[in-house]
């Protein structure tokens, strides 16, 4: 039986350590989101405009809730959907 | 020497006095059909009332005619005008009763900013402000 380190790859095997996800706004020093901003929001909404994770964007816990507050108020507002498709 | 109401009468003081403005911003949306000389009258009354009961406006932007995400009242468009104002506590609730009654406006919002926000609007409008005089 061939040994583990005489195993050979036809492709060498890929080992990538992820980058670790960080808050934007902590990194960019934002300290007020504003719901005025649409476009700017629509980076936290997936395609049917519902709010992204934060095990997907990164932010931290203050900044998330601060992120859900500004897109609740600019969908009141109707500057963003409550649902659609084709967002992106 | 402590006394337990030291507390009380600073906040009484604080209260009293004349300059105890909180910041707000106010959004409202108008509907599309309105002309453009009532949209601009409907303006003015807003930020002379705010005046005449004491507040103070800071800047105003006037967004005009944009597509809404979703209808509201079976409208797709509306005319949006943003307020950045100073006021007591008490004339939000004064100003409410005015946007409720007023049969012209589909939706508005009043938005408490604290100082990030301030410092967010100020920087805003000065970016702006440049960008005009270069052009």
């Amino acid at each position: 039986m061939a040994k583990q380190n005489e195993i050979k790859f036809l492709t060498s095997q890929k080992v990538e350590k992820r980058q670790k996800k960080y808050c934007r706004f902590k990194k960019m020093g934002i300290r007020y989101i504003d719901y005025k901003d649409g476009e700017f929001l629509k980076k936290f909404l997936n395609e049917q405009g519902r709010m992204l994770p934060r095990r997907i964007t990164g932010n931290s816990l203050k900044f998330q809730r601060k992120v859900s507050q500004a897109i609740k108020k600019a969908r009141q507002m109707a500057l963003l959907p409550y649902v659609t498709d084709l967002l992106k | 020497m402590f006394l337990p109401d030291d507390g009380i009468n600073d906040l009484k003081k604080i209260m009293a006095t004349e300059n105890n403005l909180q910041s707000y911003e106010l959004m409202v949306i108008f509907t599309p059909v309105l002309a453009e000389e009532d949209y601009k009258s409907a303006q003015k009354k807003f930020a002379d009332f705010i005046k005449e009961n004491g507040g103070e406006t800071v800047h105003h932007e006037v967004w005009g005619l944009r597509s809404l995400s979703y209808p509201i009242q079976k409208k797709t468009t509306g005319l949006y005008y943003v307020l950045e104002y100073q006021a007591p506590h008490d004339l939000n609730a004064k100003l409410e009763i005015q946007l409720n009654r007023n049969e012209t406006i589909i939706r508005h919002m009043v938005t408490r900013l604290d100082k990030y926000a301030l410092a967010y609007n100020i920087r805003k409008r000065n970016k702006n402000a440049a960008a005009v005089t270069a052009s």
